[in-house]
């Protein structure tokens, strides 16, 4: 019974595939951007667009196969404290590179 | 998560048979845990962000970053997190053999990982390129560092756990233990991802 239970908890509910499916997602993800930044055949700012999208697709990816946060009733307060951080983190970091740029351009 | 409570209060339950929605709760705990963790990179991550281009005349991450080294860092801590996962399987079937190997070797890779990072910053300081050289590098040491300080406190809860399989075996605390430590081990490579896009890779650009 503690088992079937331990397993509906939105952290644990694994299986074979869905960790190979995340390993080879991550490995694709991973590989995407350093060769992008080792050829240097792009122009910077398409390198970057490149980084940050990989890098976004793989959190997600890591979330989905590796942490197994969906919209399931099981995961329902997990994801939305994980939403809620993050629009703290985006009001944080984004407000923070805002400010101190605005500061520097005044500053100059 | 709460309708079972009122159901279950009649059940007996040790220490060694934890009440059902108290692993529900500790999961949720742990997480909000993981979440106020979050919020901590998040500030060190924009304390970056400003102070990242600001290298006083020293060097730049240019100079500094090898690539390679880094995507060896990364594959380690990549195959830890699939091993982990595989521990998590074998708990769910009971085979506590597998449990401990695969705990094993998840720790032998985080092991690899720890070192790889603390030869890096080694090098940078025998070199003069410590915290002390530029704002870049305090910010630099500061991020990655408490990013190597959580996966080091992560190898020891997970020496402490591979004791407590061996001994205790796969009794429910053990397993619900075992269920943090992996979600504390796949959120750590989850922030590496960000570290190794904005510090290395954008470092390098």
């Amino acid at each position: 019974m503690i088992q079937a239970h331990i397993d509906s908890t939105g952290a644990s509910r694994g299986s074979l595939k869905s960790y190979l499916t995340g390993f080879v997602l991550s490995l694709i993800l991973t590989a995407v951007p350093f060769a992008l930044v080792m050829s240097g055949a792009w122009s910077s700012s398409a390198i970057l667009g490149g980084i940050f999208s990989a890098g976004i697709v793989q959190i997600l990816a890591h979330l989905h196969y590796f942490l197994h946060l969906d919209t399931s009733s099981a995961a329902r307060w997990n994801l939305s404290a994980l939403i809620f951080t993050v629009l703290i983190m985006i009001l944080f970091v984004g407000g923070t590179i805002w400010i101190m740029n605005s500061l520097h351009y005044r500053m100059m | 998560m709460m309708t079972t409570g009122a159901s279950t209060v009649g059940i007996a339950h040790n220490e060694e048979v934890e009440h059902p929605d108290t692993v529900e709760m500790q999961t949720l705990g742990f997480w909000l845990y993981l979440m106020s963790d979050l919020i901590i990179f998040a500030t060190l991550f924009a304390t970056f962000a400003v102070l990242g281009r600001n290298y006083a005349g020293g060097p730049t991450g240019k100079e500094l970053f090898e690539l390679p080294y880094v995507l060896g860092e990364t594959l380690l801590l990549l195959f830890s997190s699939v091993t982990y996962g595989l521990v998590m399987l074998a708990v769910h079937s009971g085979m506590k053999k597998r449990v401990l190997i695969g705990l094993a070797v998840t720790f032998l890779l985080g092991l690899g990982f720890v070192s790889m990072e603390i030869n890096e910053f080694h090098g940078l300081i025998a070199e003069g390129h410590g915290p002390d050289r530029s704002a870049f590098l305090s910010s630099f040491f500061t991020l990655v560092g408490t990013h190597g300080t959580h996966v080091s406190f992560g190898l020891i809860w997970m020496a402490v756990m591979i004791g407590q399989v061996a001994v205790k075996g796969l009794t429910s605390p053990v397993q619900s233990r075992l269920m943090r430590l992996s979600m504390f081990w796949h959120f750590l490579d989850i922030i590496w991802i960000g570290i190794f896009s904005i510090v290395y890779l954008m470092g390098v650009l």
